[in-house]
C-alpha cells in the first residue's frame, strides 16, 4: 500500500486517496474544430509509461483537494508529490 | 494412550492432561504440545489421504511447511478448515477431523486413482475434464469429493476479529537466533521496535538446539532475551503471529492468533504493520530428499523429529534411519541416540569426509553409512523397510545391488532453503548460491535486510553476527545512537557442509519406478516434471501450472527447490537459469474473519438514515437501501403486499395527494462570481438566460458525450445556483464538479458546497398539493405568483422553507426543502393536515412507477453509461450556443451510427403480464433456441400501471423511435416470452397539463 504525502496534510495511507490518471490531458479550448481522432486522442488516449509517471490523486477522504505526483511505475516509488499551482507543475488536466 | 511418549524435560506441561478427539477417536496431550506432537505422541500415523493419488499420508514437518496434515477444527459454527495441524495449539475439548479420504483415511475408495497413476499424469485435469462440456456437473461433484481440503462453516461465525495500526521504527520479523539478537541491539536504544514469530514463544530454532550462547544453554538464552523484550517498554511482542504479507512502502500484514480466548474475546488480530525499517529473520525450511515412495506415513523432516523429541517429548519411532546429504541431520541422530534409540544408522549420500559431525556421532557410536542412498520404502500405510543401495559418485546413478533394512521411522534431511518469501514479496530478487546450493536473498527493493539463516546463514554464530551487524546499520540511519551491544560467545556445531542429491537417480526411467514425490500436497512426482518437459513447457512458472508444483496451502515451500532443480536437470541447465517462481501474499492461508474484522454486519458500510427515519420506522415500512440510504420501498397499510400497496399509493397520488420523503438527493449549493461561467461548461443548457428564480431540470454528461446524471437545478440569485444530483449521484458528481474546478479551470471563482444532510425535501405531489400548503400558510405560491419550473421561500408552521414547484411525476408538485431539524416535525404537520386530502405517503416504488407513466428515465437504470441524451430522447436539452463538457462527443461518428439504441415505451399485448426488467426483446417467438436470436434491445423498467390498469415498460431499442407500434418479443433469463408493443415512452397525460395547473 503506499504511502503518498498529500502536499496539504502530509503522508497518509493510499486508502485515503483516489486515483486520477495521467496528468497534463489538457481539455481543448475549443472542441468543435477538432476532427474526431484529435478529440478521441484527448478523450481516449493515455500513455502507458513505464518508469517516472505524472499523475493526478485527490486526497478524497481527506481535505479532498487534487495533486499531482511523480511515481516510478515500475518500482512503485513516489519521487515527487505538489500542488497544481507550483511553477515546475503541469499545471493543468483532467479526465 | 500416548504411546511415544518419552521422560524427558521439555515444553509440555505433564500436570496438565487435555482431551481431543482425531476422527472421531478420543485421545490424550498435554498442555504446550501442538495438534501435530500430540497426534504423533498417540502413535497416529495416517492423517490424510492426498490430493490425487489418494495416498496415505503422515505428518511430515514441524511448522508452516506442513503438507499433509491438514484439518477440520471444531465443529458447528465455530469450525475452521485447512488447518495446519503443526500450527494448532492443543485445546481441551479440541476436535480435529481429516478432510481427505472418503470414505475414511485408512480405507479410501479413490486409492484406485494411486493404481491408475499412469493415467493421472501432469496436465490430467486439462486433459481428461474438458469434453464433452455436458459432463463437468458430473465430473464437479466426484472431484470435489474426492480433494476438498474442508468444510465452510454453514452458520454465521460467532468469534471476534479485529484490525489495528501500528507504526514502528523496526519490524523484525522472526523470533529465531538473529531475530533476537537483532531485537536485543534495538531495544536498547529507545527505537519504536515490533517483533513478531509464529510460535507462542520467542526462540525459533533455538528451542530445540543443543548448543550455548554466553555459557547458557541456547533454549534458556531465548527464554531470557524474550522476558527482556517483554520488559521494555518501546517493543511490541507479537507471538503466535505471522507476517503474512509484505506491500509497498514498508506496509506489512500480520495475522496474531490469541490462546484460550472465549466470546467476549479477539480470536484473531489482523495488525496492519507500517515500518520504517523491516529485519526479515524468518528462518530456513528443511527440504526433504527425492526418492521412491518418499511419501510414505513415517518418513519426516530431521529437524522436525529433533523438534518433537526435545520441544514435546514425543518421539515417533524406534527403529529408525536418517538418510541425508548434509551435516544438519546429524544433529538429529545426535538427539535421538540421547533419547535412548539405540536402533539407529545415518545413511549420508557423500563420502566420508571425517567432518565434525562425523567425528561426534561416531564418538557415540551411530553407524554411518557412507555414499549410500534410499532408494525406495517398503511398506503399504506406513514404513516398514527400507531398500538400500550405494550411489555411483560420477554419475549420481545407485547400482543395482539392494540392501534392505527394517525401520519404523525414515528421518531425512536434503539441506536448507532460506524463507525468501517476505523479501521476494517486497520485491526482492534471489540468486542461486552455488556454495550454500540455496537461493538467498539479494537487495530489497524496499527498506528490508535479510538476517540469519533466511540471509544463507547457516552457522550460530553467523546468525547473532549478522543479526547485530545489520540492526546496527539499520539504527545509525534510523539517527539512534550506535548501541553498544556485545556479540555474545557462542559454543557452536557447525553441521553445515552438503554435497546436493536432488534426487535419487536409477538406471531405469523414472515412469519405471515407484513415485519419488517432489509436492506432496498437489501429488507432484518426478515423472510430472519429465512429462511436463516432453510436452514443451520449459519456463519455470509453466511447469508450475502445468504440474501444479507449489500450489498447495503450503505453497511449495518443502518441495518447490527440489522441483527447480529437477527441471534443470532435464533441460541440462544450471538452477540459477530456472529461475524461483513467484512469490506472492499471503505466506500462510488466512481467514475470512480476520480480513474482514469488525466490517461486518451493520458495520460493514455506513447506513444513511433521513432526517424523517424514525417516523417511516415506527410504519415498519419496507426499506430498499440506495447507494447508502435507507429508503421507504412502500408504506403497507395492515398486511398489503407491494402491489397493493403501490397501487392504493399511486392512485392517491394522481387523484388528490401523495408525499414522498426525498430528502435523499444530492444538494449542492454553488456560488461565486464564475458561477454561471462553471456551470454553462457542465449542464448542456443555457444558464444565463435563467431568470433568478428559475427551475430547470439537468443533464450532466461524461466527455465522452454520454448521460452521467441528472437533477432539478435553481437560480436563487446572481450569482448563486442550487442544484440536485440523484441519490446514488451525489458524491461522484462533487467530486467530478471539484475535479474540473481544481484541475482544469482553477481561474474560476466558484464555491460548491454539499447540503444534502442540513436540508430535508419533501415531496408534495398531486391535485391537492397546492391547498394543503396554502391551508398550513404557504404565501405566494398561485400558479400565477409561482408557475411551473419556478422557486420561492415562504413559511410553514413558523418554518422557513424552500419551495421548488417541479415535478418527477406528472402532478401538479411541490418539492419543499427545510433545515432538517425541522423536518419530522413538517412531515408530520403534513400528515395532520393533509387527512382532509387522504394525504398518502409513498415510496421509490410508487415514485418510479409514476415517473415511468411519464416517460422519465433513472440515471443507472435506463442509462448505463452509453445512453447519449439523443438516445433518451432529450436532444432537446442540448444548447446550440456553448459549449459544454460531453458536447464534442455528440458530433462523433459512433455517436450517429445506425441502430444506435433508443428510448421507448413497450404496451404488453394481453394487458396483463408485466415483462421482466434486463428481458430482451427480439422479433419472433424463440424457435430454435440453439441459434443465438438477433436481441435488439432490453427492458429497463417494467411496472403495472394502476391509472393505466395495464402493464408499461421502459427499454432501450434499436431504432427504437423509428419502431413505434411494432410488435415485439421480451424474453426474460426464465425464457418466459411476453408479446410488446413499441411506444412513445410518455404513456400518460403526454401534453404535460396536470403540472401546469
Ligand atoms: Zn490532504
Amino acid at each position: 500500500m503506499l504511502l503518498i504525502n498529500c502536499p496539504w496534510c502530509g503522508e497518509r495511507d493510499e486508502t485515503e486517496f483516489s486515483y486520477g490518471g495521467e496528468a497534463g490531458i489538457v481539455r481543448p479550448e475549443n472542441p468543435e474544430i477538432l476532427s474526431d481522432e484529435e478529440w478521441g486522442d484527448y478523450l481516449f488516449m493515455r500513455k502507458n509509461t513505464k518508469g517516472v509517471f505524472t499523475e493526478q490523486w485527490n486526497h478524497s477522504s481527506g481535505c479532498r483537494q487534487w495533486f499531482l505526483v511523480k511515481r516510478d511505475t515500475v518500482t512503485y516509488k513516489i519521487i515527487d508529490s505538489y500542488k497544481f499551482d507550483r511553477s515546475d507543475s503541469e499545471n493543468k488536466g483532467s479526465k | 494412550m500416548q504411546k511415544n511418549r518419552i521422560d524427558q524435560i521439555s515444553e509440555i506441561n505433564k500436570d496438565k492432561l487435555l482431551n481431543f478427539t482425531f476422527n472421531g477417536k478420543k485421545m490424550q496431550g498435554y498442555q504446550g504440545d501442538t495438534l501435530a506432537s500430540a497426534l504423533l505422541a498417540n502413535d497416529i500415523k495416517i492423517v490424510g489421504r492426498s490430493f490425487k493419488y489418494h495416498r496415505p499420508r503422515g505428518i511430515v514437518a514441524s511448522g508452516a511447511e506442513e503438507p499433509n496434515a491438514i484439518f477440520q477444527i471444531g465443529s458447528g459454527a465455530k469450525t475452521e478448515a485447512g488447518l495446519k495441524a503443526t500450527q494448532v495449539d492443543l485445546y481441551d475439548g479440541l476436535i480435529a477431523t481429516s478432510k481427505k479420504g472418503w470414505p475414511s483415511i485408512n480405507f479410501d475408495i479413490a486409492i484406485i486413482n494411486d493404481w491408475m497413476s499412469k493415467a493421472f499424469g501432469a496436465g490430467f485435469y486439462y486433459k481428461t475434464f474438458m469434453y464433452p462440456a455436458k459432463f463437468w456437473k458430473f465430473y464437479e461433484f466426484f472431484l470435489r469429493k474426492l480433494s476438498g481440503f474442508g468444510s465452510a462453516p454453514d452458520q454465521k461465525d460467532p468469534d471476534n476479529y479485529d484490525h489495528k495500526n501500528i507504526h514502528c521504527d523496526l519490524l523484525i520479523v522472526g523470533a529465531g537466533p538473529a531475530g533476537l539478537m537483532s531485537a536485543l541491539c534495538a531495544v536498547q536504544t529507545g527505537a519504536k521496535v515490533v517483533i513478531v514469530d509464529e510460535k507462542d514463544r520467542f526462540g525459533g530454532k533455538l528451542l530445540s538446539s543443543s548448543e550455548k550462547i554466553n555459557n547458557i544453554p541456547a533454549p534458556e538464552w531465548a527464554k531470557n532475551t524474550q522476558a527482556i523484550l517483554e520488559n521494555s517498554p518501546n517493543v511490541t511482542c507479537l507471538k503466535r503471529s505471522t507476517a503474512f504479507g509484505y506491500y509497498d512502502y514498508n506496509f506489512i500484514t500480520v495475522c496474531q492468533h490469541f490462546k484460550n480466548h472465549n466470546l467476549n474475546q479477539v480470536k484473531q488480530r489482523l495488525w496492519r504493520v507500517r515500518a520504517k525499517q523491516v529485519i526479515l529473520a524468518q528462518g530456513a525450511f528443511e527440504r526433504p530428499l527425492v526418492f521412491s515412495n518418499n511419501d510414505r506415513p513415517g518418513v519426516m523432516l530431521a529437524s522436525a523429529v529433533s523438534e518433537y523429541v526435545k520441544r514435546f517429548a514425543v518421539l515417533p519411532g524406534r527403529n529408525i534411519a536418517v538418510f541425508t546429504n548434509n551435516d544438519s541431520a546429524y544433529q538429529t541422530a545426535i538427539d535421538l541416540k540421547q533419547a535412548g534409540i539405540s536402533d539407529l544408522v545415518i545413511i549420508d549420500s557423500r563420502k566420508n569426509n571425517n567432518s565434525n559431525a562425523y567425528l561426534d556421532v561416531s564418538s557415540l557410536a551411530i553407524e554411518v553409512k557412507f555414499n549410500t542412498a534410499v532408494i525406495n520404502v517398503r511398506g503399504n500405510k506406513h514404513v516398514d523397510s527400507i531398500d538400500l543401495a550405494s550411489i555411483n559418485e560420477a554419475t549420481g546413478i545407485h547400482d543395482k545391488e539392494i540392501t534392505q533394512r527394517k525401520c519404523d521411522l525414515l528421518v531425512y534431511s536434503g539441506g536448507w532453503s532460506p524463507a525468501v518469501h517476505l523479501h521476494s514479496q517486497s520485491g526482492g530478487k534471489n540468486e542461486w548460491s552455488n556454495d550454500l546450493h540455496c537461493f538467498i536473498p539479494i537487495k530489497s527493493n524496499q527498506e528490508c535486510e535479510s538476517v540469519g539463516s533466511c540471509n544463507g546463514k547457516w552457522s550460530l554464530k553467523d546468525c547473532l553476527e549478522d543479526g547485530l551487524k545489520k540492526t546496527k546499520i539499520i539504527l545509525t540511519n534510523l539517527e539512534f545512537d550506535t548501541p553498544d551491544v556485545p556479540l555474545p560467545e557462542v559454543e557452536e556445531k557447525k553441521y553445515f557442509s552438503i554435497s546436493p542429491l536432488w534426487r535419487v537417480k536409477s538406471d531405469i526411467e523414472p515412469e519405471l519406478i515407484p513415485k519419488q514425490f517432489i509436492d506432496f500436497q498437489n501429488d507432484t512426482s518426478v515423472t510430472d516434471i519429465f512429462l511436463a518437459v516432453r510436452e514443451g513447457y520449459e519456463n519455470i512458472e509453466h511447469v508450475k501450472r502445468y504440474t501444479a508444483l507449489g500450489f498447495g496451502t503450503d505453497q511449495g515451500k518443502l518441495g518447490n527447490i527440489n522441483g527447480m532443480a529437477i527441471l534443470g536437470e532435464v533441460l541440462g541447465k544450471p538452477i540459477n537459469e530456472i529461475g524461483t517462481t513467484t512469490f506472492r501474499p499471503a505466506y500462510t492461508p488466512v481467514s475470512f474473519g480476520v480480513c474482514a474484522g469488525q466490517d461486518i454486519g451493520k458495520f460493514f458500510d455506513p447506513i444513511r438514515k433521513t432526517a424523517i427515519h424514525d417516523f417511516h420506522d415506527r410504519l415498519n415500512v419496507p426499506f430498499e437501501l440506495v447507494g447508502q440510504w435507507l429508503r421507504p420501498w412502500y408504506f403497507p397499510r395492515s398486511k398489503e403486499t407491494l402491489y397493493a400497496s403501490v397501487h392504493r399509493e399511486s392512485l392517491a397520488t394522481r387523484n388528490s395527494l401523495g408525499m414522498m420523503d426525498a430528502s435523499t438527493l444530492g444538494k449542492i449549493d454553488v456560488r461565486g462570481k464564475d458561477a454561471i461561467a462553471f456551470l454553462e461548461r457542465i449542464y448542456t443548457h443555457d444558464i444565463a438566460n435563467m431568470s433568478i428564480g428559475k427551475c430547470a431540470y439537468g443533464l450532466i454528461l461524461g466527455e465522452d458525450g454520454m448521460i452521467k446524471d441528472d437533477g432539478v437545478m435553481a437560480r436563487l440569485d446572481e450569482n448563486h445556483f442550487y442544484i440536485t444530483t440523484t441519490t446514488g449521484g451525489a458524491a461522484t458528481v462533487l467530486s467530478w464538479l471539484e475535479q474540473w474546478l481544481q484541475t482544469e479551470w482553477p481561474e474560476l471563482d466558484v464555491y460548491l458546497t454539499s447540503l444534502t444532510d442540513q436540508l430535508s425535501t419533501i415531496v408534495l405531489a398531486g391535485p391537492n398539493s397546492r391547498k394543503l400548503l396554502q391551508k398550513m400558510g404557504a404565501k405566494g405560491i398561485d400558479s400565477d405568483e409561482l408557475p411551473f419550473m419556478h422557486t420561492a421561500k415562504t413559511s410553514i408552521n413558523d418554518l422557513d422553507v424552500d419551495i421548488f414547484r417541479v415535478s418527477f411525476s406528472g402532478e401538479l408538485a411541490f418539492e419543499v426543502n427545510v433545515n432538517s431539524n425541522s423536518a419530522l416535525s413538517l412531515w408530520q404537520a403534513f400528515m395532520e393536515h393533509g387527512k382532509e386530502y387522504n394525504i398518502t405517503p409513498y415510496g421509490t416504488e410508487t415514485m418510479h412507477v409514476l415517473r415511468a407513466e411519464k416517460g422519465f428515465i433513472i440515471v443507472g437504470q435506463d442509462t448505463d453509461g452509453s445512453v447519449s441524451p439523443v438516445d433518451a430522447g432529450l436532444g432537446w436539452m442540448l444548447s446550440k450556443n456553448k459549449d459544454f463538457i460531453g458536447k464534442r462527443s455528440l458530433t462523433r461518428k459512433d455517436s450517429n451510427k445506425k441502430n444506435r439504441k433508443q428510448l421507448v415505451g413497450l404496451y404488453s399485448v394481453d394487458k396483463k403480464s408485466v415483462v421482466s426488467e434486463g428481458s430482451q426483446l427480439i422479433k419472433n417467438k424463440n424457435k430454435d433456441k440453439d441459434n443465438p436470436v438477433p436481441m435488439f434491445g432490453h427492458v429497463s423498467s417494467s411496472y403495472f400501471s394502476p391509472i393505466l390498469n395495464q402493464p408499461i415498460a421502459l427499454a432501450l431499442l434499436e431504432n427504437g423511435r423509428d419502431r413505434y407500434d411494432e410488435r415485439l418479443v421480451a424474453v426474460s433469463s426464465d425464457e418466459n416470452e411476453i408479446e410488446v408493443i413499441v411506444t412513445n415512452p410518455c404513456f400518460y397525460d403526454s401534453k404535460g397539463e396536470r403540472q401546469n395547473v
